[in-house]
């Protein structure tokens, strides 16, 4: 399959990458991994004029995390890859929901050139990273004609491939806020095949006290044409004994909040099982955790 | 389209040549430089049949434009031989454990195992198959090439071992 022609752009800072946007308007594409972008192309479901390859730009690379006031935050550069993401012992240990969901991404291949913020930005509800921005209340960094502005994660998504990134920019940076120490995650996806997008995918973050749930977090994949940040499932839990009440509530409310569509992955009936399977393992999974590391820390 | 300059270094050689930008690495390699072990198998970036190392990274040829791959260093299934043109390691395992039947899928398996052994020199048996987990092989059922992984890396060790 041989895409349409276009012409190769590789600049070497971000304000080159956006002058280039500006000046080439809408016939220009950025391109990240290219693990979706290069798919749609060979299809010739997409054909830009110009592909605006991003990676020789530093500024778009590495993940740094620093401790403020009022809580630190990692920030993730656009461009570091699945592969990074896992590697990286230092975001493992700050929030180790990103390790375990990047693993469960696509094959060894496609997580040595795919990318976080390519994940984030191209806006398919089937990614796995816009769910888990979302429930780990990240927000994104835009960079374009006019500046730098952010965008929570739990607002960036319209529809499928629909987000809040206008033409002209660039999705820089990502920051996350550190979870509280301790805190219980899991990430649980179901899938055909390595390699498939997830059947339904549940992402689980909450703290757990004395037996009780202090915050919690609910995010799900591929069940709507947007990632679903359910706040009812999180409002569900927190304050709960985490019990088996409190988790059918959650699951309710995250029912209540998907809207999945019939495709070869199965039918709508099928699909909310799946969603309700996922997230209770996800739950309990998290608890497990939380309750272990809040152990670990009294010893 | 005006054709754009490449230059990289394919097993350890420089090339240069003119290429229109949406060729796909693939198929430079093929046509261009005569490479025809790196196979086409799904052209959907599923199969892993185009596996190829670039910049210590495997990566499907069949997903990447050869622009993007201006300056790298990659290496095909022809480079990974000794230097006295005997077997690499994974190949002479690949064949003693008779780890392929049609044999398409052998040059992505081989050029990706041995990636995963550069990262991971001793893998456990899930190890190997999660790591080899983006290159389908449709005749084997990946039972002995799961063996010859494993060999290959009992004999890279022992071979490392023996160097101390």
């Amino acid at each position: 399959m041989i895409p349409a022609p276009f012409e190769y752009h590789r600049p070497a800072s971000l304000a080159e990458a956006t002058g280039l946007l500006a000046e080439l308007g809408e016939d220009a594409h950025v391109l990240a991994g290219g693990h979706s972008l290069i798919p749609m192309m060979k299809l010739r479901l997409a054909a830009p004029e110009h592909l605006i390859d991003l990676q020789d730009i530093a500024e778009l690379k590495g993940i740094a995390r620093t401790d403020g006031e009022g809580g630190g935050e990692i920030v993730i550069g656009a461009m570091t890859t699945q592969h990074e993401l896992i590697a990286s012992d230092e975001l493992a240990r700050a929030v180790p929901l990103i390790r375990e969901a990047a693993l469960q991404i696509a094959d060894p291949q496609v997580r040595y050139l795919g990318t976080i913020g390519g994940n984030v930005a191209n806006g398919d509800p089937g990614n796995d990273m816009p769910g888990l921005m979302q429930c780990l209340d990240a927000a994104f960094e835009l960079d374009g004609p006019n500046g730098r502005r952010r965008v929570a994660a739990r607002e960036f998504y319209r529809s499928a491939y629909v987000t809040a990134r206008e033409d002209g920019e660039i999705l820089s940076r990502i920051r996350i806020p550190l979870p509280a120490p301790g805190h219980g995650f899991a990430y649980e996806k179901l899938k055909r095949k390595i390699g498939d997008y997830a059947t339904a995918a549940a992402a689980v973050l909450l703290t757990v006290s004395g037996g009780r749930c202090g915050s919690a977090s609910v995010a799900l994949t591929n069940l709507a044409d947007t990632p679903v940040f359910a706040a009812d499932a999180g409002a569900a839990l927190a304050g709960s004994d985490l019990g088996a009440a409190a988790v059918d509530a959650a699951v309710a409310a995250a029912l209540a909040a998907i809207d999945p569509a019939a495709d070869n992955r199965g039918p709508v009936a099928f699909k909310q099982h799946v969603a309700g399977v996922m997230l209770r393992r996800a739950i309990a999974r998290a608890t497990e955790r939380a309750t272990e590391r809040a152990a670990e820390q009294t010893v | 389209m005006a054709k754009m300059h490449v230059k990289m270094t394919v097993n350890g050689k420089a090339v240069e040549a003119l290429a229109e930008p949406r060729t796909l690495l693939i198929h430079f390699l093929r046509e261009e430089l005569n490479l025809t072990g790196p196979h086409i198998g799904c052209d959907t970036s599923h199969c892993g049949a185009c596996t190829v190392d670039l910049d210590g990274k495997s990566v499907k040829s069949c997903t990447l434009f050869v622009g993007q791959a201006n300056g790298a260093e990659i290496t095909t299934i022809e480079g990974i031989a000794n230097a006295d043109g005997s077997l690499h390691v994974l190949q002479e395992m690949f064949r003693e454990h008779h780890g392929l039947q049609c044999g398409f899928c052998t040059p992505g398996m081989i050029v990706r195992a041995r990636r995963l052994l550069a990262e991971n020199p001793d893998p456990t048996e899930a190890e190997v198959r999660f790591g080899i987990s983006g290159n389908l092989c449709r005749c084997t059922g990946y039972q002995n090439i799961v063996k010859a992984i494993l060999a290959a890396a009992a004999t890279l060790n022992a071979e490392k071992e023996a160097a101390q």
